[in-house]
């Protein structure tokens, strides 16, 4: 059972099935709740993490999910780093643009998760893989 | 793999959801209620989501989906129990689901489609009554 209590606690959760993006969102809640976010904010990043979880699936293959707990000093947050070693993305412009789909979806995935969250990093090279950074802090 | 169960309660077909499902569970949902509506010939789905905190774009699309497939098996679909963050979120997220009837309760949502249903009824009876179209 994860109790998040250590300064440094991350968790790392292997995406291979749908069941793991299931997996990373009860996660990312359960770590939501403990740092405290509020109910909205809590939604917004579990939500934004199932976006991602399953962009990596789909997209990248496969890969990793990192959750783990973050300070800034003056106040805790939430901080999710997906990586895959999958196509990477050519254009990501094009990609974090609402209704764009290469999968068949409806195209909010990347574009939708980067309003629900605070930070959001981006690095891709194709033929490598993507990684993919998102924070929510506590108010 | 676990299934939601579809409960058919006189015309209407009601399907609660109550776990976090995994995409191919929602899409297995989608098929067992088309089949639910053709066997049934029920007129009315309601979908309480009231147990879920989070609907993310899949989760989105199927709901869109079913509503689209049950129309054109001549039913129509209402979400029910939306929760306010869920609303909030699906917003925020780009999602506005256009062309999916909602209510607060799985009560107020019943109303609706009994509504829908008389008014439906209604327009089908003046299209009757219409003359038929003389032809020179």
């Amino acid at each position: 059972m994860t109790t998040w209590d250590g300064a440094a606690a991350a968790e790392r959760v292997a995406i291979i099935s749908d069941q793991d993006v299931v997996r990373v969102r009860q996660l990312v809640r359960t770590l939501a709740v403990a740092v405290k976010l509020s109910l909205v904010d809590q939604t917004k990043i579990v939500t934004a993490a199932s976006e991602l979880a399953r962009n990596t699936l789909v997209y990248g293959g496969g890969g990793n999910a990192e959750v783990s707990r973050v300070d800034n000093g003056r106040k805790p947050g939430i901080r999710i780093v997906f990586a895959d070693e999958g196509p990477g993305i050519p254009d990501l412009d094009l990609a974090l643009t609402d209704g764009y789909t290469t999968g068949g979806g409806m195209g909010l995935g990347l574009s939708g998760a980067r309003r629900l969250v605070d930070e959001f990093e981006i690095d891709t090279e194709v033929g490598k893989g993507t990684t993919i950074s998102v924070t929510k802090w506590c108010r | 793999m676990e299934r939601v169960p579809v409960l058919k309660i006189g015309d209407i077909l009601l399907v609660s959801i109550q776990i976090d499902m995994e995409d191919q569970v929602a899409l297995q949902l989608q098929e067992d209620l088309a089949d639910k509506i053709v066997v049934t010939g029920c007129h009315g789905v309601i979908i309480d989501i009231s147990a879920l905190d989070i609907v993310d774009s899949f989760v989105g699309r199927t709901l869109a989906t079913i509503a689209s497939v049950s129309k054109v098996l001549d039913a129509d679909t209402v979400v029910v129990g939306m929760r306010p963050a869920v609303a909030i979120t699906l917003v925020e997220l780009g999602l506005s689901l256009p062309g999916i009837r909602t209510a607060l309760n799985v009560e107020l949502g019943m109303k609706l489609l009994a509504q829908e249903r008389e008014q439906y009824e209604l327009d089908l009876e003046d299209e009757d009554e219409e003359p038929a179209v003389s032809t020179r």
